[in-house]
């Protein structure tokens, strides 16, 4: 009889823990959530608030004169030509010497190398460069380019560009060749194909969009570079597009109009901010849309 | 060849015949080279092989570079050049502690700031949002890890440098000013710039980039090992702190080595806001340089040729190593795309 008092008075007793446990791990679950809610609430009011900012400020400057006139002393209703044809200039150029190399380090760790020594060291180089401060870059390109030949010079800006590119084509060709079933390489040479012939008319056309796709993502990245390019093309307030001198470009000009007192020259970096961003955001969708139309 | 591959013609034999023994006189060692058997073959192998020791040679290039040419100011200074405090240019006499430490500090209260945000950003969009709004939040989150540094660079001089001197500081010195111990932190006059509001903006910045990345990771726990735990009865919260986070904890660690990365060498959402003054302060609010700021701060009034530039390339050195470690553990933590 007082056997079964106690057992069922432990077990009142441990319904009770049960529920207080409960009770105390929905609270905790509750709290997380909640946490974890106005975390994402904190990061997107961030987020809108730099954009917003950008759209406000930036939105109210642009007029046809930013992209018709070139930089000009503070009050005279300067634009932003020549930093925005610099920057085409560096941009593509940079990318069009990078994408190559780029590519053919992708196909050698991914066809050639996938396992061996060597091409894990490439790898990993190849990733710390990837992440490496680009004002090192520049200051490397500066060292190399700049200093030994007496001047800065857009020449400079494009090679800082395009060491910043290979890694970035790089990382995206082999994830890309990786994807590509080995039974596409076999058929190929099974055909007949040499190696190379296999590699670049069925491998590469199998992951065109995921190589395009790396591509965008570079030209994304080096339109917005600034600190690379401080050391190397410099700035020009000038009309220059002549790849021997230092040559204009509209991340340096920010920079410089931004940190500057006159009223009118903050305005224009603000509209250059806009034009930057939204560029670069641009590049970004279109190599999302382009990814998402393979297979 | 499909149709004459079904049979073996006498025709398709001659020619197969006649190309192994071409094949045979062209060229012993084109034959055994790796399963190559042209001179296209040949040359792509040699050309790949060629892009990838330059992007080793790249690297090797950039360390001795920048070892080079701060080499003046290492022989000049000795290793007393990583502790000596000054930086005078006038008396010609520099050191890298300042710098260093700013760096450091800057990322390190970054971090502290932004992994917190990162994680419950993650964890929102990979357990608690609504399927229609994962993929739209996510890309956003994805977007603004490209917008390019100088952006928030600006923002935060225009925008976040005066709420921080006008409301914030007052407010923190204020009311933690006086707390004994860590006191001295939230002293000193709010000038809106400093160490402070830097860090602050780099962990905006890092932010989305380390969101992303926990996502990313976080999507790899297998689904069965959370159906299991829920099967069991562990909350939502359960789940993530007893499957997910064990399950990824070396690529988290990875993913936030890669966010640390980024703000160690993060120069231009750095510079319009850090103060630019070349003195340890214990305040928090006080204005100090990292590395890459006074690099990009200082390099236009150092000629060529002169100690300060050598001392600022070896300041470039240093940001190299520091950079290169944390990297390197990254990608150890984070494993290599080619061991999957």
């Amino acid at each position: 009889m007082s056997a079964t008092t106690t057992t069922s008075l432990s077990m009142q007793k441990s319904t009770k823990i049960a529920e207080s446990l409960s009770k105390r791990r929905a609270r905790i679950n509750l709290i997380a959530k909640a946490l974890c809610f106005l975390a994402t609430g904190i990061a997107v009011v961030l987020l809108l608030a730099i954009l917003g900012t950008l759209l406000y400020l930036g939105g109210s400057g642009i007029h046809w004169s930013v992209f018709t006139n070139i930089t000009k002393p503070p009050g005279s209703g300067g634009g932003l030509l020549n930093a925005i044809v610099g920057s085409l200039i560096q941009t593509v150029l940079g990318v069009l010497i990078g994408t190559p190399v780029g590519l053919l380090v992708g196909t050698f760790l991914a066809e050639y190398a996938r396992t061996s020594w060597l091409g894990n060291v490439v790898r990993f180089v190849s990733d710390v460069l990837l992440s490496a401060p680009s004002i090192l870059i520049g200051l490397f390109i500066y060292q190399l380019l700049v200093a030994p030949f007496g001047g800065f010079s857009g020449i400079a800006g494009v090679a800082a560009l395009a060491v910043i590119v290979i890694p970035i084509v790089v990382r995206t060709t082999e994830d890309m060749l990786t994807l590509i079933p080995t039974a596409l390489r076999e058929a190929a040479v099974a055909l007949g194909a040499p190696k190379w012939k296999a590699i670049v008319l069925i491998c590469y056309r199998a992951a065109l969009n995921g190589i395009a796709t790396g591509v965008l993502l570079a030209i994304a990245r080096v339109a917005g570079e600034t600190a690379p390019l401080l050391f190397t093309s410099l700035g020009n307030l000038n009309w220059s597009t002549a790849l021997n001198e230092p040559m204009s470009s509209l991340p340096v000009t920010i920079y410089q109009y931004a940190g500057s007192p006159f009223e009118d020259w903050v305005q224009l970096a603000w509209v250059g901010a806009l034009l930057i961003t939204f560029g670069v955001l641009f590049i970004n969708i279109l190599a999302r849309v382009v990814l998402r139309q393979r297979g | 060849m499909p149709a004459g591959a079904d049979c073996i013609c006498p025709r398709w034999f001659c020619m197969w015949t006649a190309l192994r023994i071409v094949g045979f006189a062209v060229s012993d060692a084109v034959a055994s080279s790796s399963g190559g058997t042209s001179i296209g073959d040949r040359v792509f192998a040699v050309l790949t092989r060629a892009a990838g020791l330059f992007v080793l040679v790249l690297l090797g290039a950039i360390i001795v570079s920048l070892f080079i040419g701060g080499l003046p100011a290492f022989k000049h200074f000795g290793l007393g050049f990583i502790f000596e405090t000054d930086w005078d240019p006038v008396q010609e006499n520099y050191g890298a502690l300042v710098p260093v430490y700013g760096t450091l500090i800057t990322s390190v209260i970054a971090l502290l700031v932004a992994v917190p945000l990162a994680f419950g950003c993650a964890f929102f969009l990979t357990e608690l949002a609504p399927n229609w709004l994962r993929a739209p939040l996510g890309t956003a989150i994805e977007l603004l890890a490209a917008v390019p540094s100088i952006i928030y660079g600006m923002w935060g001089f225009f925008i976040i440098v005066p709420l921080m001197g006008d409301y914030v500081q007052p407010f923190l010195i204020d009311n933690l000013g006086d707390l004994p111990g860590i006191g001295f932190l939230f002293q000193g006059p709010a000038f809106g710039t400093g160490i402070f509001t830097s860090a602050f903006i780099l962990a905006v910045m890092i932010l989305p980039f380390i969101a992303a990345t926990m996502r990313d990771v976080f999507l790899t726990v297998p689904s069965m090992f959370k159906e299991s735990a829920y099967g069991l009865g562990c909350t939502t919260w359960e789940v993530v702190r007893s499957i997910v986070l064990p399950y990824t904890r070396a690529s988290v660690i990875g993913g936030i080595m890669l966010g640390l990365g980024r703000a160690l060498g993060e120069t231009m959402a750095v510079t319009f806001v850090i103060g630019n003054t070349n003195r340890i302060s214990t305040s928090l609010f006080g204005p100090g340089n990292t590395i890459a700021s006074i690099v990009a701060l200082e390099f236009p009034e150092a000629p060529g040729g002169s100690l300060k530039l050598s001392s600022l390339l070896a300041l470039g050195f240093l940001l190299f190593v520091i950079s290169f470690i944390v990297l390197a553990i990254s990608r150890m933590l984070l494993g290599t795309k080619g061991q999957k």
